[in-house]
């Protein structure tokens, strides 16, 4: 009817309502250039521009923390003084954590890729509540500014999981700090509202439960955890806040008060958070395996159950934070067991992501490349994870540096493949531009082999003793510290060939039309870039399973599908 | 559409404003209140942090906590329970009002819910003073006399924090009923198939009450 009929020619989605049949295609402009005022995007409800603006910040504020983080290897690089002095390596390893868990690691892959993908997923014009939506961005941004105004006049130097008694004595300025944690706590509980009410509301007639997309499933996992577990920390900010203006007392032992119970309520967020960050990781891989190994995904069921799995487990785990905190050995003990069944779905995703490689036709783009750095960060963190989860193995691992590069590995890793992934999975989708794929592999190398080259590292030292946080270290440790730092500068030599490729690719690349991965996934039913609603023309329909590229019954390879 | 034919008297109601991307009425009241239920279990958790901070001190100072209980004043805490749980049916019958396209009904009733609020706020307010004068506060300014145990402060400390939390999202329901109420008079067009914002701020007003059902017999009685 129309050129669009052409995207046959690049893989079409034979299975998939065509929307585009319409001769009014140029009435409906992209949403990239509908609106050009900074007014029509700063107030836009928009899901795709809001998740733009999202992917702006986050992207700043990674810098910024991959800036402190390059800070602290470079201070480690001997093992006295080298260019800060202690009070300032104290509030530098704290910025870096801040930053990177509230700032970049929660929101990064929900709110950026989520919020873009997420309703094209379901075949919905928006998310539920859009202004929700835009008021989640406006209350992140409140609280991050206050959080870093805290952080640069004065700036905390308590870590950052804030300890009490310390964190309600210290002479720095944490209240700015924990307040703006408090608020952008707010934008993660609507961010995830948002969510799980447009999965269960907005699908398109068709999209049944287990029709969905992994990645939908994903997202609804991590909203549950950050609807019940976001409260929680809320509240014990505010009360930590008030323990340093007003002395409250209710952690502080000289009052009565029990700084482990900070610890249990701090924990009982702050560790489901970790799965707020790796849940969506795990979604976006199974929309990249599939697509890449040009298969089926295999065992659907599994994988969207064991993200709910992991959900529900995860909280009650957050015990093992405290096996040295003076904890029962019984609780321990069943903190333990507890944390081990997270390795048991974990591992029930990983088989399947393999099962989906086994026999693909794999098509070894950027994005298959971060899945399979994800793959090998995901299980060598989850196995390092199983070992300090052994209360006698942690006993000694605990605050080591075994403990930074465990969470590293599997926490930052898999976060950082999978926001790397998607970038690339979703830049075709998101500005309808393709980057350079052989800078891309090369990033990726160097990005892969620069985190291990950073992390095994510490792996070791942590073995040998050296504890977390310590701003001296005897020189028997420094090889290996030197050998993390020069790991870290290639992975940021990594991050800056990204930067560049990616910058360049905006301005220059060429179009990549609608689908050019021929990716069945349900996202890729509209156009590259969308219209601003999305689907022009009725309402697209979706009969075919997500992720089916053979049907079992005629596929070449029985038994691998 | 459906008329309010059934409801003899009433005016017809109208229908919300349908949004863009909503597929149907039925499907945008769905998601409202699947939001607002959402919404709900998060204020449920933020309490459940300051009820487990209850729960571990109350274990490890049992005799502090009966004392400090006992000093609270019952019969003001009993007259704010008998209030809220009152303006909880007012604002329940605003719903049910709202149903019926009985629009000055449902502001009647608002206006009532509020006005008990600010009563509960009021006797609230005569409490905390009192607190004050006695020194019944949190932490190091603790000096009521009376009581002289370990973990009365912090009983007082979560005294304060939990009942101040409560009042707070008091002040936050005023407002959102006091919106809603407005609303309703500038334009009355309440019936069957338009209560839902009435119907999600009530649900909010019967939480800030569920809420003080756990509060007061854990303060006051126990």
């Amino acid at each position: 009817m129309n050129p669009s009929s052409s995207t046959t020619a690049e893989g079409a989605l034979p299975g998939h309502g065509a929307h585009d049949a319409h001769g009014d295609h140029h009435d409906h402009p992209n949403y990239l250039v509908d609106g050009t005022t900074i007014k029509s995007w700063l107030l836009t409800v928009d899901h795709k521009r809001i998740a733009i603006m999202y992917l702006v910040w986050i992207l700043l504020f990674f810098l910024v923390g991959g800036i402190f983080a390059m800070a602290i290897r470079i201070e480690m690089l001997t093992p006295g003084p080298t260019i800060m002095d202690a009070m300032t390596y104290n509030r530098t390893f704290t910025l870096h954590g801040v930053i990177m868990i509230f700032l970049f690691m929660i929101p990064a892959i929900p709110a950026v890729f989520g919020n873009f993908v997420l309703p094209l997923m379901l075949g919905a014009k928006d998310v539920a509540f859009p202004k929700l939506n835009l008021a989640s961005l406006y209350i992140y941004l409140a609280g991050a500014f206050l959080a870093l105004w805290g952080m640069l006049n004065g700036g905390l130097d308590t870590g950052w999981t804030f300890y009490t008694p310390y964190s309600t004595h210290t002479t720095t300025s944490v209240a700015p700090v924990l307040f703006g944690a408090f608020i952008i706590g707010f934008s993660s509980i609507a961010t995830g509202l948002n969510f799980i009410v447009t999965i269960h509301t907005m699908r398109a007639p068709g999209i049944t439960w287990f029709k969905l997309p992994l990645f939908a499933w994903a997202l609804y996992a991590t909203s549950c955890i950050q609807v019940l577990a976001t409260p929680v920390i809320g509240l014990l900010l505010a009360v930590v806040t008030g323990e340093q203006l007003f002395q409250f007392g209710l952690f502080d032992p000289a009052r009565g008060g029990d700084p482990v119970l900070f610890q249990h309520l701090f924990w009982f967020y702050s560790h489901p958070a970790v799965y707020i960050m790796v849940l969506p990781s795990f979604g976006v891989m199974s929309e990249v395996v599939a697509t890449f190994s040009r298969k089926n995904i295999f065992g659907y069921r599994a994988v969207a159950y064991s993200s709910l799995g992991i959900a529900f487990v995860g909280f009650f785990v957050w015990g093992h934070h405290m096996f040295v905190s003076g904890q029962s050995t019984f609780d321990a003990g069943v903190f333990g067991v507890l944390t081990m069944l997270v390795g048991i779905f974990t591992a029930i995703k990983v088989f399947n992501w393999v099962g989906t490689v086994y026999k693909g036709a794999v098509d070894f783009k950027t994005p298959f490349a971060y899945f399979c750095g994800f793959l090998f960060f995901t299980v060598f963190g989850g196995m390092t994870g199983i070992a300090v989860a052994t209360t006698s193995l942690d006993v000694h691992w605990h605050d080591t540096y075994f403990v930074v590069a465990h969470f590293h590995f599997i926490m930052v890793g898999a976060t950082v493949m999978a926001f790397l992934a998607s970038i690339h999975y979703w830049f075709p989708k998101m500005f309808g531009k393709m980057y350079h794929e052989g800078w891309g592999l090369v990033a990726a190398a160097f990005i892969i082999l620069g985190f291990n080259a950073t992390f095994i590292p510490q792996f070791l030292v942590g073995n040998y003793g050296m504890p977390r946080r310590y701003f001296e270290y005897p020189e028997r440790f420094q090889a290996l510290n030197v050998a993390s730092s020069a790991g870290a500068s290639l992975l940021a030599f990594g991050f800056i060939i990204v930067a560049v490729y990616l910058t360049y690719a905006l301005a220059y690349g060429r179009a990549s039309g609608k689908n050019p991965w021929r990716s069945k996934g349900y996202e890729w039913v509209s156009d590259s870039p969308p219209p601003t609603h999305n689907f022009v023309g009725p309402q697209p329909t979706f009969p075919e399973e997500p992720h089916l590229y053979v049907d079992p019954k005629k596929a070449e390879v029985p038994d691998a599908v | 559409m459906q008329s309010s034919a059934h409801t003899a008297g009433a005016t017809p109601g109208g229908v919300p404003r349908l949004a863009g991307h909503f597929a149907s009425l039925e499907v945008q009241n769905h998601a409202a209140r699947l939001g607002m239920w959402l919404f709900l279990s998060t204020e449920i958790l933020l309490f459940a942090g300051l009820f487990v901070c209850y729960a571990v001190y109350r274990y490890a100072f049992p005799e502090a906590f009966a004392a400090s209980s006992r000093h609270l004043d019952l019969t003001f805490g009993t007259i704010n329970t008998i209030v809220l749980i009152t303006s909880s049916l007012t604002a329940a019958l605003a719903v049910h009002y709202a149903k019926e396209g009985k629009n000055k009904l449902v502001v009647w009733m608002f206006a009532l819910t509020i006005a008990m609020a600010g009563a509960f706020l009021v006797i609230k307010g005569f409490e905390y003073s009192h607190k004050f004068h006695e020194g019944a506060l949190p932490g190091p300014h603790y000096r009521m006399a009376a009581v002289q145990m370990a973990g009365a402060p912090l009983y007082f400390t979560i005294y304060f924090l939990a009942t101040g939390l409560h009042a707070f999202h008091v002040i936050v329901g005023m407002t959102v009923l006091g919106w809603l109420m407005v609303r309703v008079i500038r334009n009355p067009n309440l019936g069957p198939n338009n209560y839902t914002g009435i119907e999600l701020g009530s649900m909010y007003w019967h939480l800030v009450d569920l809420i003080w059902i756990f509060l007061f017999p854990l303060l006051y009685l126990i």
